[in-house]
């Protein structure tokens, strides 16, 4: 188990170094760093000076190395456009996009469940048959036209809910500001995580009805009715574990792409986060801040890989594999 | 005679398809004895396994018990609610299945689906539902029952989990185990044992058993009697010596002469010619005429009846109707 901990993680280094990579030649290839810094009447003097100041002309492997250790310390530099330390910038973002994410993951999480079991349970009622047939819609309909048609319904006719933004928020801690405690706060959040949620409620949905419905075909759930056990029993303890496992994998990623993919969701609904700082930063090529983003994106994407894997173990003994082999 | 702890009666089973109805099992008669252990023979798709699943009420859907009657201990349970059901289900019906690897789910262990089926049925603490675990797979042979309970059940090979499953079958005390193809699946080394164990831990409970199987050993070495079904219908039920010494069906016939012997030898073993009929070309009078070697006019228009024999023995065959006095008192 701890052997298998310290691969992954050792993996997940190399992965991270990958991606460091990646963003650093964004620096060396997007545009001069020096022109973005300087004004135009600097002098081809004045630019080499700089140039040789920030440690420009040193080795690759040198600037490289540089990079992945001011990154290690959440040193991202200064954003070229806002003149403000990258890594205060993403921080003060981050929650508005943590809790959107966590919100909309949460929400499509126990309603994918929910309607795949019951969907899987009652095959043929018409209530399965209608979730059946809207969640082809959600699968369907691109992200963007479900914010405006939500806005349309909800904020522009029926007036309910907010159109835009984060409504009030309220610092917890030194840097953290949350919406949660708010009545505006929690109704910003309604509209933008349906939007961002749906289309994984709808993928989590049609992947346990699937999941369920190859389970209960299986011998040890008949084993299990034979044995007089009743139909919550069978469904619930025996069958919908089973039907985890690969659910687990899947929502897993899918919390990942929840929260690098939300860019599309915080533009239509200017909702203050990470998303719509990176859209930003690339319509003015603010390669330090692109560069941190993609480090963040792939470092959560690494840590929600990790606790999957994890949690893998948890719900499957077979797994297990360092004590069977010492007992048979 | 005593009134039987389970008695089927004209049991039909229908499986609508798309291509019209399939009858999988067609006026089936038999009963089993307090105690006794009942063998089911028949080639595959014979009906033995859908006996079962009827008698249990675990019939997959759209299949359907169409016809008939079945009671048990004098209480009809195919009309059953599904809650009522379930109650029999495990507590007075125990089942084990085919495919020991795949009967038991690999996420609990083994303490946990003992525990589980056992507070179902019985209103017993945890603590003595695990004692009671402990002794029932100390009984079915699992050594160190006490430690491997809180094993998975990826932890045991094929013949252990066969037994983990007999002491799932038998953990609330049922009166009647229906027997799926116990050892298919398993090493011929260990099939023998895995019988024996089931067959004392019955004849010590007291509860009977429906043994459904393919092999005439096993049948000969344990059951009390044997049905013998062909294409859904019951050919011949007796004394399991009576029918595989006397063989009055046939199909029972040809059945028994396919048995090679170590006694003679020859170069080929002995086959009924032909195949059974698929169950929607089953053909009319005897499902068994085309094949039969004593075949004669009416054995292609009437359905056979069982025919009582004496002795508990019934014969559907058109051979012995009107001579049942010659043999009736054997």
């Amino acid at each position: 188990m701890l052997a298998f901990i310290i691969r992954r993680v050792l993996q997940s280094v190399l992965v991270m170094l990958v991606v460091a990579l990646v963003s650093f030649s964004l620096f060396r290839f997007v545009g001069d760093p020096i022109s973005s810094m300087v004004g135009q009447e600097a002098s081809i003097a004045d630019r080499a000076a700089l140039r040789d100041a920030l440690g420009l002309n040193d080795p690759f492997l040198i600037q490289f190395a540089r990079f992945v250790g001011d990154a290690v310390q959440g040193n991202f530099g200064i954003s070229y456009r806002l003149q403000q330390p990258v890594m205060e910038l993403i921080m003060s973002r981050l929650p508005a996009t943590l809790e959107l994410a966590l919100v909309s993951g949460i929400v499509a999480f126990i309603f994918g469940v929910g309607f795949g079991v019951y969907t899987a349970l009652r095959r043929k009622g018409w209530a399965s048959n209608t979730i059946m047939t809207v969640s082809l819609i959600g699968v369907s309909l691109p992200t963007f036209l479900i914010g405006v048609l939500l806005i349309w319904v909800f904020a522009v006719e029926l007036q309910w809910l907010p159109s835009f933004g984060r409504g009030e928020v309220v610092s917890v801690g030194s840097w953290w500001r949350t919406g949660f405690l708010t009545h505006s706060g929690r109704l910003s959040l309604i509209l933008p995580a349906i939007t961002l949620g749906l289309y994984q409620m709808t993928l989590i949905m049609r992947l346990v009805r699937a999941e369920m419905l190859e389970v209960l075909r299986t011998d040890y759930i008949k084993f299990a009715r034979a044995r007089g056990l009743t139909n919550r029993a069978v469904h619930f303890g025996h069958a919908l574990k089973n039907t985890m496992v690969p659910v687990i994998t899947i929502t897993g990623l899918q919390l990942g792409s929840i929260i690098a993919f939300a860019i599309i969701t915080e533009t239509v609904f200017q909702w203050p986060g990470v998303g719509a700082l990176f859209i930003n930063s690339v319509r003015f090529v603010d390669v330090p801040v692109m560069a941190a983003y993609l480090m963040l994106i792939a470092l959560i994407f690494v840590v929600i890989n990790l606790i999957v894997d994890l949690l893998y173990y948890a719900v499957d003994p077979r797994l297990r594999v360092d004590r069977a082999k010492t007992r048979h | 005679m005593a009134e039987p702890l389970l008695s089927v009666r004209d049991l039909i089973v229908e499986f609508p398809t798309r291509r019209g109805t399939l009858r999988a099992l067609d006026k089936v008669s038999f009963d089993i004895q307090e105690g006794e252990v009942l063998g089911m023979v028949g080639e595959s798709g014979a009906g033995k396994s859908i006996t079962g699943a009827a008698i249990i009420g675990l019939i997959e859907p759209p299949g359907r018990i169409a016809g008939g009657e079945i009671w048990l201990r004098g209480q009809r349970i195919d009309n059953l609610s599904p809650e009522a059901m379930r109650r029999i289900r495990g507590k007075r019906i125990g089942m084990v299945f085919q495919d020991p690897l795949t009967s038991l789910n690999p996420l609990y262990t083994v303490a946990q689906q003992l525990i589980e089926t056992i507070r179902t049925h019985m209103d017993i603490s945890e603590k003595a539902a695990r004692a009671r675990a402990v002794a029932l797979l100390d009984r079915v042979g699992i050594p160190a029952a006490a430690r491997r309970i809180d094993d998975y059940p990826h932890h045991f090979s094929g013949g252990m989990r066969q037994r983990v499953v007999i002491a799932l079958a038998l953990c609330a005390e049922p009166e009647l185990v229906l027997a799926d193809e116990p050892t298919t699946a398993l090493d011929v080394s260990v099939q023998a044992q895995i019988i024996d164990v089931l067959k004392e831990i019955c004849a010590e409970r007291g509860a009977a058993v429906m043994l459904i199987t393919h092999d005439m050993g096993v049948i000969a070495e344990t059951a009390d009697r044997v049905a013998v079904l062909y294409a859904g219908r019951l050919a011949e039920i007796g004394p399991v010596r009576e029918v595989i010494t006397a063989a009055e069906h046939p199909y029972t016939q040809g059945l028994m002469g396919s048995i090679p012997t170590l006694t003679q030898t020859s170069d080929r073993l002995v086959q009924i010619p032909g195949s059974m009929p698929r169950l929607n070309a089953i053909p009319q009078g005897c499902a068994f005429n085309p094949r039969c070697p004593k075949v004669f006019d009416r054995c292609r228009v009437d359905r056979p009846e069982a025919i009582d024999r004496g002795g508990r023995r019934r014969v559907a065959c058109w051979l012995y109707d009107g001579v049942k006095q010659e043999a009736g008192n054997v």
